[in-house]
């Protein structure tokens, strides 16, 4: 006991800059992903052919392909193929390969989940706009948005809850997120070595942080229940 | 498929047109609202073509949306922005169409109260005074109708359109939704109404059409063709409906 309480402190300050870097990828992975996300749903309903096929072959390797090994491509194709490798050293070049990575699975898996929300809206919504002379941008904007986000705001939480655990996957190219951090004292890390509690100890970190994702979300939904759709 | 299809109307008048689902009296509706695109033809209102088949001039995005305002669609299924208050839903297109005035731009305030005071009368009109902040889904069928005919008057349009307004509701909501239907009958309102209520097309109408199959079957004074039809066709349809009270 008094040896865990020694460890306690240091495994916590370790843990920290972990999830740290955690929490960096996470937010990095929303704020690109949420916007490429609706590009390749509005690139799959293009009637344009070459677009929509383009995007919706993405789509199908992105979502039909693990994330590790696009991760292990995005970071190590450039250098080891093309020998051009575009990420640059240390961490700062693995975070940048991890986020391009994150930024792409997690806009295409988005992109089906804006799709689905966009094409449940009746027709009839975008039919009342344009019989009262609303430009299409109008009735996408003051009209159907607003119902798209009510109806996609339950898998999106699915999907962001999810991210928050997956860049735990980031390990695979030795980004020094909370896991790396955790794992790093099973072999030696500041003086402390073979323990697997801290390890397991991560756990408690992804589960607040999903505690208070699933309060947001539950928030956002109350937000949005003053009319139904 | 519509073939054939020609008629002329006067403004003030109103025009019912009847027929068995299929028959082409819905198309015919969204041709005139520029919701299909029938392969050839022309719609003329006031003198002006708002659409030639023949003719691509009339047929770009931006005519259309300027020349459908000519005409107002209530739609069976309501179609209201659930997200908005019956309010919201009369003001939202005609404020949007307001950002383009030059007045908009001046005094915003102004145009944005006399909208509203508009919209609000609109409501007042159709019976729906004390249910303006309320959302659709808190309305009733025949109310949110309601709210929807208000919606489409607010842009004034040359000609009003339904279609099959009451077909989504029970016979006790229907009878409102005709009463105010009727109450709009006035002398320089123009309305096209596609409907299964016989007695209230014989009672509203200056004239009636009624169609098969995608033609124009028979049209004229609504008391010959609902009480006396002359073609066959006709006859069968009528034998099948009976009267709502409204």
């Amino acid at each position: 006991m008094q040896l865990f309480l020694q460890q306690f402190p240091i495994v916590i300050r370790s843990l920290n800059v972990g999830f740290l870097q955690t929490l960096k990828l996470f937010f990095v992975t929303l704020i690109g992903a949420i916007p490429l996300g609706l590009v390749i749903a509005f690139g799959s309903m293009s009637r344009f052919k070459p677009v929509s096929v383009f995007s919706r072959v993405l789509v199908w390797i992105v979502r039909g392909s693990p994330l590790m090994i696009q991760l292990l491509i995005i970071f190590y194709f450039p250098g080891i193929v093309l020998h051009k490798p575009i990420w640059g050293g240390g961490e700062a070049g693995r975070f940048a390969a991890a986020s391009a990575a994150f930024i792409l699975n997690y806009a295409c898996y988005f992109s089906e989940i804006y799709r689905g929300g966009i094409q449940s809206v009746p027709i009839g919504q975008e039919e009342a706009g344009l019989v009262l002379g609303m430009t299409r941008a109008q009735i996408f904007f003051h009209v159907k948005l607003s119902q798209v986000i009510k109806r996609i705001v339950p898998p999106m939480s699915n999907e962001i809850i999810t991210l928050v655990k997956d860049t735990s996957l980031a390990r695979i190219i030795a980004l020094q997120e909370i896991i790396w951090a955790g794992q790093a004292f099973m072999k030696s890390s500041m003086g402390i070595s073979g323990a697997i509690w801290p390890l397991f100890f991560t756990g408690v970190y992804y589960l607040a942080c999903n505690g208070i994702l699933t309060l947001l979300f539950g928030w956002v939904e109350r937000k949005l229940g003053y009319y139904k759709v | 498929m519509l073939r054939d299809i020609s008629f002329t109307m006067e403004k003030g008048e109103v025009l019912s047109i009847i027929g068995s689902s299929g028959s082409g009296k819905t198309t015919l509706l969204r041709c005139l609202n520029f919701l299909e695109r029938p392969d050839g033809g022309a719609i003329r209102v006031g003198g002006e073509t708002l659409f030639d088949a023949a003719d691509p001039a009339t047929q770009r995005e931006r005519e259309v949306r300027r020349k459908r305002l000519r005409f107002g669609l209530v739609f069976q299924s309501f179609n209201l922005f659930p997200q908005y208050t019956a309010l919201k839903n009369v003001m939202l297109a005609v404020e949007l169409l307001a950002k383009d005035q030059p007045e908009y731009r001046a005094d915003r305030r102004a145009v944005h109260e006399r909208i509203e005071s508009e919209a609000k009368a609109l409501l007042d009109m159709v019976g729906l005074s004390n249910r303006m902040d309320n959302y659709p889904w808190q309305l009733s069928g025949g109310q949110q109708q309601r709210v929807a005919i208000a919606r489409a008057l607010a842009l004034k349009p040359d000609i009003l359109c339904f279609d099959e307004p009451t077909s989504a509701l029970d016979p006790e909501l229907t009878g409102e939704v005709l009463r105010v239907i009727r109450s709009l009958k006035t002398d320089d309102r123009t309305m096209i109404i596609v409907t299964h209520e016989m007695g209230f097309a014989r009672d509203v109408s200056d004239q009636v059409i009624f169609m098969d199959g995608g033609v124009i079957v028979e049209q004229g004074d609504p008391n010959e063709i609902i009480n006396n039809p002359r073609e066959e066709r006709t006859k069968q349809f009528l034998a099948r409906y009976q009267e709502t009270e409204y």
